[in-house]
C-alpha cells in the first residue's frame, strides 16, 4: 500500500485573498517577520498498487485530471510506501 | 422550442430557469439528471446555478464527470447552444468548454446584489442587447481569472460578452460573462433568470434569454 500526499496551492501569479487576509492578521499582531503566506489544501490518498512507480503514475494522473485545476493551481506530490 | 436544463446534486436554480423559460418564452423544458445522457438536439441547454456536489474540492469540479456533461460537451462541439449561469459557468470552465477559471471573490465575501452589466458590442450576443442591464449576482467564487495570453485572445476574438460596470468580485478585465470562440457556449456569473418576471422587479434578464433562444 502507498500513500500519496498532495499539496495544492494557487499559482504564484494568482492572487490568494485567503492568504493575504491571514497575513494581514499576523502583521496586525506585530509578526512582521512573516514575509508571505499562501493558503492551500492538503489531500491524502491511499493507493493499492504493485509498485512505487505505478502508485506515482496513478496519483499524478488523478492530480491532473481531478484534484488540481491547472489554470489556477499548482501541486506538489509525494508518494510513500506504508 | 425545446430546452434542456441539467440538474446536478446541489443545483438550486434549475427550476427557476426552467419555469421562467416555460412561462415567459413558451419553451418546452426537460430536466436532465446528471446521471442521464441525451443525444437529441434541443434549442438550448442550460447549466443552472447552485452548488453542484456541494462545491467540494472546487466549484464545478465534480460536475464535469457525469453522463449529462459528456452529452453537453458533444452537443456543444456540434454547435449546440449552451448557457451556464453562476455554478453553470464554473462547470463550463472546469469542463474545458470555456477558458479560464473562477476564483474566490477578492473580498472573500459572498456577494448577493444587483449589478450593472455592460454588454460588449464587439460580441455577437452582446451587440444584440440594448444599454446597461441590471441583473442580480449571488456568488462567493465569481472572480474570473485567465492567464494574460488567454485574456488577450478573448478580447481579440470578441469573446467577452458582459463586463461589470463596477467590478464587485475582482474579475480580471471586469469580466462577468464570456463565450467560446464559436459563440455557441455562454457562461456568466449573474443570474438573468432572476430578472425576467415582473414580480421580481427586474426585467433586464429577458433580453439575454431572448437572444439565446433566437433560432
Amino acid at each position: 500500500m502507498f500513500v500519496a500526499k498532495i499539496n495544492v496551492t494557487l499559482k504564484e501569479s494568482v492572487l490568494d485573498p485567503q492568504g493575504q487576509t491571514v497575513l494581514r492578521t499576523l502583521h496586525d499582531q506585530g509578526k512582521n517577520s512573516v514575509a508571505d503566506l499562501r493558503v492551500g489544501k492538503y489531500i491524502e490518498m491511499k493507493i493499492d498498487a504493485k509498485s512505487q512507480s505505478e502508485a506515482e503514475a496513478l496519483a499524478k494522473e488523478i492530480c491532473e485530471s481531478v484534484l488540481v485545476n491547472q489554470v489556477i493551481e499548482t501541486y506538489r506530490l509525494v508518494v510513500e510506501k506504508v | 422550442m425545446k430546452v434542456r436544463v441539467v440538474t446536478f446534486p446541489g443545483s438550486n436554480c434549475d427550476k427557476d430557469v426552467g419555469s421562467v423559460l416555460e412561462s415567459e418564452f413558451g419553451a418546452k423544458v426537460e430536466y436532465t439528471w446528471y446521471k442521464e445522457s441525451f443525444s437529441d438536439t434541443p434549442d438550448l441547454v442550460v447549466l443552472p446555478g447552485g452548488f453542484s456536489f456541494g462545491d467540494y474540492l472546487r466549484c464545478g469540479a465534480m460536475a464535469k464527470f457525469s453522463n449529462a456533461m459528456d452529452s453537453v460537451v458533444s452537443y456543444a462541439k456540434k454547435g449546440g447552444k449552451v448557457l451556464g449561469v453562476c455554478n453553470g459557468f464554473q462547470i463550463l470552465t472546469e469542463s474545458g468548454l470555456l477558458p479560464g477559471a473562477l476564483l474566490h471573490n477578492r473580498t472573500l465575501k459572498y456577494i448577493c446584489k444587483d449589478v450593472d452589466l455592460v454588454p460588449v458590442s464587439e460580441n455577437r450576443i452582446g451587440k444584440e442587447m440594448k444599454g446597461t442591464l441590471s441583473i442580480p449576482i449571488a456568488h462567493g467564487e465569481g472572480a474570473y481569472f485567465a492567464d494574460p495570453e488567454t485574456l488577450e485572445r478573448l478580447e481579440k476574438n470578441g469573446q467577452v460578452v458582459f463586463r461589470y460596470k463596477e467590478n464587485p468580485n475582482g474579475s480580471l478585465h471586469d469580466i462577468a460573462g464570456i463565450c467560446n470562440e464559436a459563440g455557441n457556449v455562454l457562461g456568466m456569473m449573474p443570474h438573468p433568470e432572476r430578472a425576467v418576471n415582473p414580480y421580481t422587479g427586474k426585467m433586464d434578464g429577458k433580453q439575454i434569454l431572448e437572444v439565446l433562444l433566437k433560432k
